[in-house]
């Protein structure tokens, strides 16, 4: 199976939260032939010996899987990025959060399919924890533009582990791509 | 399909929440979790964990049901993995679960109370155990 856009992004909401995010803004443009994806959080952040490290796939902080000897999320991004002459930029400050940009040439062979939006944000909203997700989307050939919040859909169907919520979260996504 | 607003959702929710209530009161016993690591998501668990949620639904035991995500169980070499806990019967992890299997186990494991054979996995791996 080849990955996504929403695979990459998947990842990399996990890694917010797993940073103790209770903030997280996520956004996914497209206009001007560029599909430009953010991701910020107010994790714990990574101090500048860790940000040098992000992009080897044999490291990972140890903190979820102690013994476990690989982080895959940010090396497949960069990957992906450097096959097809995106932008790819990564910040972050110890105890503040974390940026992470990327940037891809949407007529590019390489450029990975978007994948699927809605799956992306239901998935995205169901892990468990007390964070805020924000998702700011839009596509400027389409005419759309709308944004998402988890608290806003949580106070509207209650808990995000229950299947008739889960099916009903679905169609209101999908509803926002039409 | 027409942009839904909250408040119609709100109100879709309301509606078949009403069937619901009746049935909680049993409590949600039975846990389903999807494995949702870079190892999962490469191998199709976000379909798996769709085909779940819409089982669950088609069978209307949302009731008693609480399906949650988690990161990597330990187990790369057999993702999609789904972890189903139900009472008086053994916590099972299930491994190469596509969608038609996720399918497969919500009404054999769920609904018959029966295990589906040819996907039963062993217990994660060392490294989640010991922690």
């Amino acid at each position: 199976m080849h990955y996504t856009v929403c695979d990459f992004l998947l990842d990399l909401v996990q890694n917010s939260i797993e940073a103790a995010a209770n903030r997280i803004q996520l956004s996914i443009i497209e206009e001007d032939g560029q599909l430009r994806l953010t991701i910020e959080d107010n994790g714990k952040g990574m101090d500048e010996t860790t940000l040098q490290r992000v992009q080897d796939p044999f490291f990972t902080d140890g903190i979820k899987h102690r013994r476990r000897k690989v982080g895959l999320g940010i090396p497949f991004v960069v990957q992906a990025v450097e096959q097809t002459g995106g932008d790819f930029t990564l910040s972050s400050q110890t105890g503040k959060g974390t940026i992470l940009s990327f940037t891809f040439p949407a007529g590019h062979l390489d450029t990975p399919p978007l994948g699927d939006l809605p799956g992306l944000f239901l998935s995205a909203f169901c892990f468990d924890g007390d964070y805020e997700l924000i998702i700011r989307r839009r596509n400027q050939e389409r005419e759309l533009d709308y944004s998402l919040s988890r608290s806003e859909l949580h106070a509207v169907l209650g808990d995000f582990t229950d299947a008739g919520a889960l099916v009903l979260a679905r169609q209101y996504l999908e509803s926002q791509e039409a | 399909m027409a942009k839904m607003t909250l408040d119609q959702l709100r109100k879709l929710r309301e509606e078949t929440k009403g069937e619901m209530t009746r049935r909680e009161t049993e409590g949600k016993e039975i846990q389903v979790i999807v494995g949702m690591g870079t190892c999962g998501i490469a191998a199709g668990a976000k379909d798996a964990f769709e085909a779940i949620v819409k089982a669950v639904d088609e069978h209307k035991i949302t009731a008693n049901v609480v399906i949650r995500q988690t990161g990597c169980m330990g187990l790369c070499h057999v993702e999609p993995t789904v972890e189903v806990i139900v009472p008086g019967m053994p916590a099972t992890i299930y491994g190469k679960v596509d969608a038609a299997i996720a399918a497969d186990i919500v009404r054999k494991h769920l609904v018959d109370r029966k295990l589906v054979s040819g996907h039963i996995y062993d217990r994660p791996a060392i490294d989640i155990v010991n922690k």
